[in-house]
């Protein structure tokens, strides 16, 4: 029997084959997965907010995308991956509302977001081999550990893996 | 005013919001039962500290999928005030006002969408005119912005901007409706510091 785990919002879980991992209602925050597939190891970082070093209460590390992927290869090390054969897949980071009148910093948040997430992952070397992101709806994804793949569900469209 | 702790809210304050809901939605509910011609009953306002990974769960499951009209407040009040509906309703409103069949939320069009910003509009101007006039603050709306997405992608707007101050989102919501026919919430979620204004202005120490 193969378990989903689910991530909330700024959360983040490790599993492992044949274990999955997944986060609903994704909008302008980002899922950020990463997998080792030799350990068959995967990770998953549910981000609300690009960068913490900007923020007074940076106590929750799955909240930023810079510690919150910081912190997720930490804790896939911890549980036997390694970080030069980790791969990422990102998805989110939506502008959920597309109006500019409403001004609203956090209506934009989704494109910082997407960049934190690209930015983090190059310093720390790890590859980011597919993404689904932007735009202007929200997404459901799920990330399996068995094979890394990552399937993005969207309201009135078809269902996607990368 | 800064100094003002979500954490630390007491029962009075709690009882302030609660009331403020209570004249906003009845406001709103007014109006949006003179529009439509029939009688709704409107909940009791709940005015909630929720974690941020709660959210979704106060109208419902992160995946369903809802009709959002957002606005922005500006002025002496920031932060944003939400009309949520489920898919009935959508239709009974625009039903109601275009005298069009029934759909699919994947089906509504143009059209469909900008009445249901309207309908926002007039609902939410009515609440923070309530609101206003209670508080004698100047509380203006933005123009509406509509989307048919998961609860939970469309809950992540207000979420993210409070995430930067903490783990947790305070705001009041109220039930319009809550038959077959229509069931929408209005969701306030001021700023911060925009509560500290409005409990001040009630005579109310923060």
């Amino acid at each position: 029997m193969s378990n989903m785990i689910k991530v909330g919002m700024a959360d983040m879980k490790i599993c492992s084959s044949p274990d999955s991992l997944t986060t609903l209602g994704l909008g302008s925050c980002i899922g950020a997965c990463l997998y080792d597939p030799v350990a068959k190891i995967a990770g998953m970082v549910h981000f609300m907010l690009p960068d913490s070093t900007r923020i007074m209460s940076n106590q929750n590390l799955a909240k930023f995308g810079d510690t919150g992927i910081k912190e997720l290869i930490r804790l896939m090390e911890e549980a036997g991956a390694k970080k030069n054969r980790m791969v990422a897949k990102i998805a989110g980071g939506a502008k959920m509302f597309a109006v500019s009148s409403v001004n609203l910093p956090s209506l934009n948040v989704g494109s910082n977001n997407i960049e934190s997430a690209k930015k983090a992952l190059k310093d720390f070397g790890i590859k980011l081999i597919a993404e689904d992101v932007g735009l202007n709806y929200g997404r459901t994804i799920e990330f399996y550990a068995e094979d890394g793949r990552l399937i993005v569900k969207a309201v009135g469209k078809e269902l996607k893996t990368i | 005013m800064s100094e003002f702790d979500l954490n630390q809210m007491n029962d009075l304050q709690f009882d302030v919001l609660k009331e403020i809901g209570n004249i906003g939605a009845g406001n709103a509910t007014t109006a949006l039962s003179q529009m439509m011609n029939m009688k709704i009953d409107m909940g009791v306002p709940n005015v909630a500290l929720v974690p941020l990974s709660e959210i979704a769960g106060i109208i419902g499951s992160e995946e369903m999928i809802i009709v959002g009209i957002l606005l922005g407040m500006q002025d002496d009040i920031e932060g944003t005030i939400m009309f949520l509906l489920n898919e009935k309703s959508a239709n009974t409103i625009v039903k109601q006002l275009m005298g069009q069949e029934e759909k699919s939320l994947q089906e509504f069009g143009e059209m469909e969408m900008s009445a249901l910003c309207e309908i926002g509009n007039i609902i939410t101007g009515a609440y923070l005119s309530a609101l206003s006039s209670l508080t004698n603050m100047t509380i203006s709306a933005t123009v509406p912005a509509a989307t048919i997405d998961m609860a939970g992608a469309i809950l992540s707007v207000p979420a993210i901007e409070y995430s930067k101050i903490g783990d947790k989102v305070l705001f009041i919501e109220t039930q319009l409706g809550e038959d077959n026919l229509l069931d929408g919430y209005i969701v306030m979620v001021p700023e911060v510091e925009s509560y500290a204004k409005i409990l001040t202005s009630l005579g109310i120490e923060v």
